[in-house]
Formats: structure tokens, C-alpha cells, sequence
């Protein structure tokens, strides 16, 4: 057990090293501010609370930002190891293929939060600075936080199970494109054109609420912005409160993190360094 | 005590038999180098043992461990062949991470850099080192925890002569420490020296495993015989011994192992003429080329 640590502790070092720490936070700190700022201007006449329209306009962001850097850090994980050579040894050292991957995970898992931190840290000073710390609720601002741990986990064991399918760091690299590209993009414009075709139908009674949020982007998204748009949507629905609700929406959070890493962790079992 | 044990050990990807049916036993304390021409199967039959590659058939022990089990992993330190780091670190914190996978103190780690010959580049990156720098990187972290079994594939690879002097050095420490080595090499001159018993692969057999003198008496290679003559006797000598004449004072002859001593024999009863005589046995080359060139019949 004291091996994942180990894991732990050097792929924090490499991170440090290849820049990837330092990518993650200038990403995450540097957009937080410019929508933190920019949105600031009209609420403070309309009189909403400021901290949540900080974290409305950051929920946005970091639906594309949180998946992509769970990706960047993941995908070269197992199959850049393979193809350097470096895993070969690794493995003949006296730790089991888990640890190495959990030891990895930690670590991303730490860099990922590490620059979330930094960017929420952020906005919460830039609008405690601008307008005091009365009426401000961070309630909405911690589950933003952990939400995003989830979804960047999510991601993270996705970008490792693609890493250990893969033999070449290229094509891993390829992959993952692709993944955040449906994930994030592709998938709600396909659900958005179905729903339009479906024009009220069955599958937008039935299957729907369950395809939202069975994509763990779409639930982070559900899950920190309650009151826009998506109820709007559904409020007609009969099925949709059940699927699309909280406790879908958690298990969505909760269940691709666990599942991914369940995979990744058995394609790992497969690698032949 | 028998550190690592092959039995009947075979290893096929898809049709191409890499490994076919190797017997190997590697005693503690032991020196064990592995020779075969590439593709031989050698850096397959390594891989089997650190249970990095699984056996199709046959039966690996590794002391008294499968291979591969965390057991055996511990006891045992791997060099493989184009050793490869995270160059983004030094070398002190890449030793200090396996010596931490090894539950060894990092002050050995230290120590074994030091010992190997990098006590000036301790805090360098990796990027920045030569390939004989990486390669006693790699040496270094096999090393540690001195291992019961170390499989050294291709050690001396990108080393220079005084490098390999000291580097089987150091693998004479480790023999006398207890630890049996398997090692894999092409530099086949410095093995004759520094390994107890050699083992020749080819086309994925096992085709000679033995010391080098019981080699060479299997064999049956001939001994080669420099004669130097007095510059005026050599046609004379040349016509009473045959052989090859290879200069005005100088002749070649060949001969049997058990016929050495009789030839010898002959050209001392030659006198004052012939003022010196070079016994040289079949080298290593020429056992190598004789035990890979022969014994290639399918099974």
C-alpha cells in the first residue's frame, strides 16, 4: 500500500516537472477571473448574489476546462510509460499493477484539485474584493469544487483506460480529442437534436432524463446550475424529475469515476510492456 | 542453493516459437552469462522470469517463488536492455524512487550511485546523461537491496572498456554476496574471464550450457599454435611440421586438444631454432560461432 504513495509522490514531482501543474492552474485561474470579472458587471445592480453568478459562469467553464485537463494529465499515463520503456521496469519492482495506476490517480487526482482550488479561490476573493463578504453563500461554491473533482476523476479514468488500451501515446492522444469532443459537445447537440425530432415524444418522456445524465458533463452541469434552463425543460415531464434529479445526477458523479478506473484498471491487468 | 530454475520452459507468439523447451538452473553465488545471436530468445526467456511475458509452457521457480509473484520480485533486480528513465529527474530522485518500491533506505540508493561511478552527476537530470550514464543508472537500481537474483540483459552495452572492467567488478561483488547472475551480453571477450558458466541460446534452444574449459574440450575445436622461428630455419621447420607459414620467421599450425601436448612436443625437439611458441585455445568467439552454427536441427 505504502507503493501507491511512492506512485503518489514521483508522478507529483513529474507533474511539477513536465509543466503540467503549472498548465492546469494558469488554465483554471486564468478563465475563472475573466468570467468572474466579466459577469460581475450587471449583477451588482440587478441585486442577485454575486458569488452565484460567479459559480453559474464557471460551472459553464469548467464542463469543457475539468474533462479536458482530467484528459491532458491521463492519456499518456500507461501507454507513454510503455512505449519509454519505463513501465517495463516498474514492473518488475515489487508492486502490483493497482497500485501503480491508483498511485497515478492520486496524484492527477491532487494536480486536478490543486488548480480547481485555485480557480474557485480566485473568483471567491475577486468578489469578496469587489463586494464585501455579506450575503455571499460559498455553500454553492464547495459543491461546485467537489463536483469538479468528480467529473475531473471521471475523466481521469477515462484518459487511463484509452492510455492502457492503446500502445501508441499518438493515437491515445488522438482518443481522448475525441471522447472530450463528444462528451462535452457533440452529445448534447445530438440529444438536442433528437429532442426535436422526437418533437414530445417517447423518448423524450422516457429515455431522455436518462441519457442526460448517464454523460457525467451533463450531470456536473445539472447538478450546479438547479435553477436554469434544464428543469425549465423538463418541468413538463413526468419521468424526468426521477432520472435527471439529485440522486440520478450523483450517481452519475459518483459512478463514472469508479467505473472507469474499474476498467482502466483491467485493461492495465492485459498490458505486455 | 538454486536461486532460478527453468524447466522445459517454451514460449510461442502465435506461430513463431521465440522460446523452445530451455533447461537453465543458476546457482546462488553464481555467474551465468546467456549468448545467442539476436532473436535467439534470450531478452524472451529474462522476461519470463520477472513475469513480465507468461510462459506458454514449462515451469519457471524464481527461489521458491512463481515468477512474477511480488515475492519474487523482491529478491530479484532487472537490468533490461535500453534502460529507460523519466528524464525529467535526476538521478538521485529516480534511484530514491525504486529504492523506495524496494523498502530500501534512499542513503544506499546514495551509495550505489557513488559506487557505479555518478557521485559527480547525482543532481543532473537524466535527460542530460550519456547512454553509459543511463546504463549505470540502470545498473545502480538493479543493484539495490542486493538481490538474490539479478538478470542483467546486455549490461555493458554503451560502456567503454574501463567501464565494463568495472562494472564486472562490481557483479563479482555481488556473486560473492550470494547472488546468482544471469547476465545476456555480446561483448563476448570480457565473459570468458568473469563468468563462471556460459549458456549459448540459438533459434530459441538451449545449445550449450557449461564452464568455458568444458566447452572447449566438448568442442573439440583445434588449438592454434604460433611458432617464431630463427629467420634461417623457418623453410626447414615449415617442411618438418607443415602448418602455415605466415612471415620469414613466423608459422601457424593447428591441432587437436588432446594432440597438443605430442605437437608440442615435436617442436621442442626442434632445438635453439625455434625461439617461441603461442598456445592459443579456441576463443570464446569461436566456440560461440561453433555451438550457434551447429546443433540448429528442429526438435
Amino acid at each position: 500500500m505504502l507503493s501507491v504513495f511512492t506512485i503518489a509522490r514521483q508522478e507529483l514531482l513529474l507533474a511539477r516537472r513536465n509543466m503540467w501543474v503549472a498548465t492546469s492552474v494558469i488554465l483554471m485561474g486564468l478563465f475563472t477571473t475573466v468570467l468572474t470579472l466579466a459577469g460581475d458587471a450587471p449583477s451588482g445592480t440587478l441585486g442577485v448574489d454575486p458569488l452565484l453568478v460567479a459559480t453559474t459562469s464557471i460551472t459553464t467553464l469548467s464542463v469543457y476546462l475539468v474533462p479536458l485537463i482530467g484528459l491532458l494529465l491521463s492519456f499518456d499515463a500507461i501507454s507513454g510509460e510503455s512505449e519509454r520503456g519505463t513501465l517495463a521496469l516498474s514492473l518488475t519492482y515489487p508492486l502490483s499493477r493497482g497500485e501503480i495506476l491508483l498511485g497515478k490517480f492520486l496524484a492527477h487526482f491532487l494536480v486536478l484539485g490543486f488548480a480547481i482550488a485555485v480557480g474557485l479561490g480566485l473568483a471567491a476573493v475577486l468578489v469578496i474584493w469587489k463586494h464585501g463578504m455579506e450575503d455571499l453563500s460559498f455553500a454553492p461554491l464547495l459543491k461546485l469544487f467537489v463536483t469538479a473533482q468528480a467529473l475531473g476523476a471521471a475523466f481521469l479514468g477515462l484518459g487511463y483506460l484509452v492510455s492502457a488500451m492503446v500502445r501508441q501515446t499518438g493515437v491515445a492522444s488522438g482518443i481522448v480529442i475525441i471522447i472530450w469532443l463528444v462528451s462535452v459537445v457533440l452529445y448534447d447537440l445530438a440529444l438536442l437534436g433528437a429532442l426535436v425530432a422526437d418533437n414530445g415524444g417517447s423518448f423524450t418522456k422516457n429515455l431522455f432524463p436518462f441519457l442526460l445524465v448517464a454523460n457525467p458533463a451533463d450531470a456536473f452541469r445539472l447538478i450546479n446550475m438547479p435553477d436554469v434552463s434544464v428543469p425549465v425543460l423538463s418541468s413538463g415531464l413526468g419521468a424526468a424529475g426521477g432520472a435527471s434529479g439529485l440522486a440520478g445526477q450523483v450517481t452519475s458523479l459518483l459512478l463514472w469515476p469508479f467505473t472507469t478506473l474499474f476498467a482502466a484498471w483491467l485493461a492495465l491487468r492485459k498490458v505486455e510492456p | 542453493m538454486t536461486a532460478l530454475l527453468l524447466e522445459n520452459v517454451t514460449k510461442t507468439f502465435g506461430k513463431l516459437a521465440a522460446v523452445r523447451g530451455i533447461d537453465l538452473k543458476v546457482d546462488a553465488g553464481e555467474r551465468v552469462a546467456l549468448l545467442g545471436h539476436n532473436g535467439a530468445g534470450k531478452s524472451t526467456s529474462l522476461r519470463m522470469v520477472l513475469g513480465l511475458t507468461p510462459l506458454t509452457s514449462g515451469r519457471i521457480d524464481v527461489l521458491g517463488h512463481a515468477p512474477g509473484s511480488r515475492a519474487a520480485r523482491a529478491l530479484t533486480g532487472y537490468l533490461p536492455e535500453n534502460v529507460a528513465f523519466h528524464a525529467a529527474l535526476t538521478a538521485r530522485e529516480q534511484l530514491h524512487h525504486f529504492a523506495r518500491l524496494k523498502s530500501v533506505k534512499t542513503a544506499l540508493a546514495d551509495e550505489l550511485l557513488e559506487r557505479v561511478g555518478l557521485g559527480h552527476a547525482l543532481n543532473r537530470r537524466i535527460r542530460t546523461y550519456s547512454k553509459g550514464m543511463r546504463q549505470r543508472v540502470g545498473l545502480a537500481q538493479a543493484l539495490l537491496g542486493q538481490p538474490a537474483l539479478a538478470l542483467l540483459d546486455e549490461p555493458t552495452s554503451g560502456l567503454d572498456p574501463i567501464s565494463r572492467h568495472d562494472f564486472y567488478d562490481i557483479v563479482d561483488d555481488l556473486a560473492k554476496g550470494g547472488t546468482a547472475v544471469l547476465l545476456s551480453s555480446h561483448a563476448l571477450t570480457d565473459l570468458e574471464t568473469r563468468t563462471d558458466r556460459i549458456a549459448i541460446m540459438s533459434k530459441g534452444k538451449l545449445v550449450a550450457n557449461a564452464s568455458l574449459p568444458e566447452l572447449r574440450a566438448e568442442a573439440r575445436l583445434p588449438v592454434r599454435l604460433e611458432i617464431t622461428t630463427s629467420p634461417d630455419a623457418t623453410e626447414r621447420i615449415s617442411a618438418s611440421l607443415g602448418g602455415t607459414r605466415m612471415n620469414g620467421q613466423k608459422l601457424w599450425l593447428t591441432c587437436k586438444q588432446d594432440e597438443k601436448m605430442a605437437r608440442l612436443g615435436q617442436i621442442l625437439a626442434l632445438g635453439g631454432a625455434v625461439r617461441d611458441v603461442d598456445v592459443t585455445p579456441a576463443s570464446l568467439e569461436e566456440l560461440y560461432r561453433h555451438y550457434s552454427g551447429h546443433n540448429l536441427e528442429a526438435p
